[in-house]
């Protein structure tokens, strides 16, 4: 199981990358593992959207699974990654290398308080099944 | 062997069925309306019938041959379900027509609400909901109103075990209720604490399959029912699992404030590829005026020389309509059919065979596959599909594999909470051949994932086509056939 | 009794599972409620139970004993023998939801066909596999619609001359959301007005516009303006549809309607006293995922053969659970297949053939009734096979004199619109000749006289 060590980690397996005052979300190699073949990829939001936390701000479908990335972040949509929906399979083959939403972000305490590798690492291995 | 799609097998200039020439003058066309081109097929009724009947050899059927999907009831469907829909008198009346014109088909759907009824232990049946999850979306809104009726508008959590089928959390979201999930316990229950914690003033009801999707008993039944009624709430049960319980137990008379009934499961109409089904609802007496309408009623008493007139009513505080007309009449006739030729007596056998049948199954299968809940089973039961020592076969491998035993495979993947779950339901109507000739295969199917996974993996060999690419049919969309150029 | 076991049998088996009797498998079950009586009729042999139907059924009076004139959402049409034929085939009939496509590929593929006919016919560019009847399936043009905004447009506009038990239906389904306002179709309202009214209650907060093609009235209209301003405002175009006119008339495709529903009873399905009916939906290509219900799709399987399989399951409440947008679960498999060896068989030319015949015979018996003295036409300029006509009294009055002579009248308005009394719904089909129509004017003529 891939976990970057400069990431970020939410319990919904999103990665985040916070470079200055903007924070790159995306789904982790996890998540993508139990999703399986990712079909679809769509936005409910696009650039100039403000979004709080909880917001619906991406809808993936797998074959078998669909699954919502809702806002860790209280923010202002930078951009979408359009390029995205085209090549879906790269959600599975390159999870941390596919990113799905830029936020511009308002606190970034919001991301500072979220997961660090480590403590992802350990979420992951207490989850049972 | 592909056979060709109806437009494939398009002619250009083949007459098809025809009908008579206008008997009357023509009529002006409507100006600018006038659709320019039919984009149709042109077949013989040779073509048609040839195409289909190929077709029909692809599928597998209750017909051909055993089909153990736990929790559809895959029983043999009577033919004489078939004769009973096609009188004229049920099949060529319109829904429209003047009651008095009708009489027979309002018995006949009054009959079936009271036995419906009586069979389940409730005050009222309405036979509206077409099929089983439209009946869940119906009980999910009668709880809904009776708690607005009575000006508690606070009440909007609905508490799901998490082995309930999608359709019971679908339904209470379309309800506009949270969904509220309780685990179950290592016994198989409704978990007794996890229950009590999410019991409180807010709480609309509980959604209750019993037996459940695991195809037990809730041990604990009247506890759960009793913890639910003293916060306030009503419980709605799932009677996709009626099967293990005629004559056995009635859920009203267990404390179920409402049910709905599966009769393309429990009685016997046939599943037909998909639909259509019929999901009619019962309640207790506190929710009868809150069921979807119309349903029959007597509108005037009869005597020793005249028969009652049947006729419709709405009740008083109905949900509203939930469909147009009266409810899927042709699926009642056959429902009612066999339970005319079951009688109480009938009826309780089926359900002690069909118990029976899966203990069986399970009794012969359960030192090799996995049970996780050692316990008596009811009409079905579940299995785990894998092995610690064959880690590369999972419960997909299994039931693909089972294709090339001329077997359907049980269902997969459900309930959510076994991994690898295989549930088998093989229903009262198999005979102990067939059963035995089942676990003969599942067993040979164990063994190959030990010996030889790759037979699994590559798994069916034997059917008109192999695994098929599902990523390649969501991701490259085709929903309609390719049409020739020059049509 | 479909029971097969043998006592020894059972014995046998209650070896196996280890317990004496089968009473002992149900000790779950408390002792109290355990076993109860069931008050239900004793068991009938097949033979005493069909008699027992066959008199129940004789006692209703059917279409082919009365000439029928009755439509209002169910049609009296031809069903060729060789649809009964296909659908009683056991393969077809006792199969079950196609989860395990390699041994279903007869129903998938039947059900691609089908998709295929609908979009074709509606003129959209995709199809589900069915919903349970028109109704249901307007209903849920409704959710889709209110999910598409997010809920946050809250209006959804319906003409009064949508179908009454349509209407009722959406409402129902709506309730379970809040703040949803359905409305356009007032009581208050004169319901022969035409669709234009509803144009000045259009806005941004508008989800969804609902009209009929053909109305419940049997009018047809021309909706490419109504579509534009509804696209202007951002909204969404639902148009219920009559399938068997539209072997005649314009695709409401064509009018850019987003999505077109309706029930496909006229499609060969027997009348059967309102059910089981065929609900059809159709739509763009961009609300495909969107789409509650059924999907099947063209693949291959590993070898490159072509084959059909479920598709896009992820939106179903199997998998979405609570986040489903509907909980729909068995569509209408078996009627989806008889529509669409319907289709097959009349193709391209039959089926227009009969779209024809119920337009001319429409237009005759509505010339001659409007010749009737103290009968009019009320239904405007273009009409498909149904028409309002106003009656000198009360319907039900005149329906039962016609159900003297063997005719069923058509419907009384006056059940669902109350500025419609003495207003009569008459339907016309392939199935009527002139002779009827003509029979049906002299006995309407009598009926003034008295």
């Amino acid at each position: 199981m891939n976990i970057p060590a400069n990431l970020k980690y939410t319990e919904n397996d999103e990665w985040l990358l916070l470079e200055g005052d903007t924070v790159t979300i995306g789904i982790t190699d996890y998540a993508q593992d139990h999703l399986s073949d990712v079909v679809y990829v769509e936005y409910p939001v696009s650039a100039g959207d403000k979004v709080v936390k909880g917001d619906s701000i991406t809808t993936i479908e797998s074959v078998k699974a669909a699954a919502e990335i809702n806002s860790s972040v209280n923010g202002e949509v930078v951009s979408v990654n359009e390029a995205l929906t085209k090549s879906t399979g790269d959600v599975n083959s390159d999870p941390y290398g596919s990113w799905m939403v830029k936020i511009k972000i308002s606190d970034p305490a919001d991301v500072s308080t979220l997961m660090d590798a480590a403590g992802y690492e350990k979420y992951c291995a207490e989850r049972s099944h | 062997m592909t056979e060709p799609t109806i437009y494939e097998l398009s002619s250009k200039g083949r007459p098809g069925v025809t009908y008579p020439e206008p008997d009357v003058p023509l009529a002006k066309l409507p100006e600018g309306l006038v659709r320019k081109d039919l984009p149709f097929p042109e077949l013989s009724e040779c073509d048609v019938v040839r195409h289909f009947t190929r077709l029909s050899s692809l599928n597998y059927s209750i017909d051909s041959g055993f089909y153990p999907l736990g929790s559809c009831t895959m029983k043999y469907n009577p033919k004489i379900n078939e004769e009973a829909a096609r009188l004229p008198g049920f099949a060529h009346i319109h829904p429209l027509q003047p009651i008095e014109t009708v009489q027979g088909a309002l018995a006949l759907m009054y009959e079936l609400q009271l036995w419906l009824a009586e069979i389940s232990g409730f005050e009222q049946v309405s036979l509206q909901p077409a099929a089983g999850a439209h009946g869940e979306f119906v009980g999910v809104s009668i709880i809904r109103a009776y708690h607005l009726s009575r000006g508690d508008s606070k009440r909007n959590r609905m508490i799901i075990p998490d082995s309930a089928h999608g359709t019971n959390p679908a339904s209470s979201s379309m309800n506009g209720f949270e969904v509220v999930p309780v685990a179950t316990d290592a016994n198989g229950n409704v978990d007794i604490e996890s229950l009590k914690s999410v019991c409180d003033d807010n709480l609309a009801g509980l959604m209750l399959t019993n037996p459940n999707t695991l195809g037990l008993f809730d041990q604990n039944v009247m506890e759960v029912l009793r913890i639910v009624h003293e916060a306030g709430g009503l419980v709605y049960g799932d009677g996709a699992n009626l099967n293990a319980l005629l004559g056995i137990a009635k859920p009203g008379m267990l404390g179920f404030d409402v049910m709905h009934f599966n009769l393309h499961k429990t009685f016997s109409t046939p599943h037909g590829g998909g639909g259509p089904g019929s999901g009619p609802v019962a309640v207790g007496k506190h929710l009868v005026d809150f069921l979807p309408g119309p349903i029959v009623t007597i509108l005037e008493e009869g005597n020793e020389e005249v028969p009652p007139l049947f006729g419709f009513e709405m009740p008083k505080q109905s949900i509203g309509r939930v469909k147009a007309f009266w409810g899927h009449f042709g699926v009642m006739v056959r429902a009612y059919t066999y339970i005319s030729m079951h009688g109480p007596d009938g009826l309780r056998k089926v359900s002690e065979f069909a118990v029976l049948n899966a203990n069986y199954i399970m009794s012969k299968l359960k030192g090799t596959y996995r049970v996780p809940y050692n316990r008596v089973c009811m009409h079905e039961f579940v299995a785990e599909g894998k092995w610690e020592d064959a880690p590369d076969v999972r419960a997909l491998d299994i039931a693909k594999r089972l294709m090339d035993y001329d077997f359907h495979p049980p269902t997969n993947y459900f309930p959510l909470i076994v991994h690898e779950a295989l549930m088998i339901e093989p229903t009262e109507t198999e005979n102990k051949q067939t059963m035995d000739a089942f676990c003969d295969a599942m067993l040979k199917i164990a063994e190959e994932a030990h010996k030889d996974p790759e037979l699994l993996r590559s798994a069916p060999h034997n059917t008109p086509v192999g695994r098929l690419d599902e990523v390649k049919a969501a991701k490259d969309l085709v929903l309609c056939c390719w049409i020739p150029e020059n049509e | 009794m479909f029971i097969p076991h043998s006592e020894q049998e059972t014995r046998e088996m209650l070896g196996s599972i280890g317990v004496k009797s089968i009473e002992d498998l149900f000790r779950d079950v408390p002792k109290a409620y355990r076993f109860p009586a069931i008050h239900i009729p004793p068991a009938l042999s097949e033979m005493e139970a069909i008699s027992n139907l066959q008199s129940l059924a004789e006692v209703n009076e059917t279409t082919r004993d009365l000439v029928c004139f009755l439509g209002a959402g169910a049609y009296n049409h031809y069903t060729p023998a060789a649809v009964d034929a296909i659908i009683r085939r056991g393969e077809f009939l006792t199969a079950y939801t196609p989860y395990q496509p390699e041994i279903s590929q007869g129903t998938l593929q039947a059900i691609f066909e089908y998709q295929t006919l609908i979009s074709r016919l509606t003129g959209m560019d995709a199809s589900n596999a069915s919903h349970y009847d028109g109704a249901t399936a307007t209903a849920e043009a409704g959710v889709l619609a209110y999910h598409q905004f997010r809920g946050k447009r809250t209006k959804f506009l319906v003409s009064c001359a949508v179908n009454p038990q349509y209407r009722e239906t959406l409402r129902t389904y709506m309730a379970g959301i809040c703040n949803i306002c359905v409305t356009g179709d007032e009581s208050d309202h004169d319901p022969l007005e035409d669709w234009k009214y509803l144009l000045s209650q259009i806005d941004t907060n508008t989800a969804l516009v609902v009209v009929q093609y053909p109305d419940f009235f049997g009018r047809v209209y021309d909706y490419t303006e109504l579509a534009e301003v509804v696209h202007e405002n951002g909204a969404m175009l639902a148009i219920v549809a009559n399938p068997m006119a539209l072997g005649l008339l314009k695709a409401p495709g064509e009018f850019d309607a987003d999505i077109v529903v309706g029930d496909g009873q006229p499609l060969g399905l027997p009348l059967s006293f309102g059910g089981p009916y065929l609900g059809f939906f159709a739509t763009k290509n961009e609300y495909v995922r969107k789409l509650a219900g059924r999907l099947v799709g063209e693949t291959v399987d590993h070898n490159g053969k072509r084959g059909y399989v479920l598709t896009l399951t992820a939106r179903e409440q199997h998998i979405r659970r609570e986040k489903a947008t509907s909980n729909i679960c068995s569509n209408q498999g078996l009627m989806a297949l008889a529509a669409t060896v319907y289709m097959s068989l009349l193709g391209k030319n039959g089926f227009k053939q009969v779209s024809e015949l119920c337009y001319h015979k429409a237009h005759y018996a509505a010339e001659k009734i409007s010749k009737v003295k103290g009968y009019s036409v009320c239904s405007g300029k273009d009409f498909f096979n149904e028409f309002v006509v106003s009656c000198p009294s009360d319907v039900e009055e005149i329906n039962h004199h016609l159900l003297d002579h063997n005719i069923l009248g058509g419907y009384n308005l006056s059940n669902d619109y109350k500025k419609l009394g003495h207003h009569m719904l008459i339907a016309v089909t392939e199935m009527n000749t002139k002779d009827e129509i003509d029979a049906l004017c002299e006995i309407l003529e009598e009926v003034n006289h008295d």
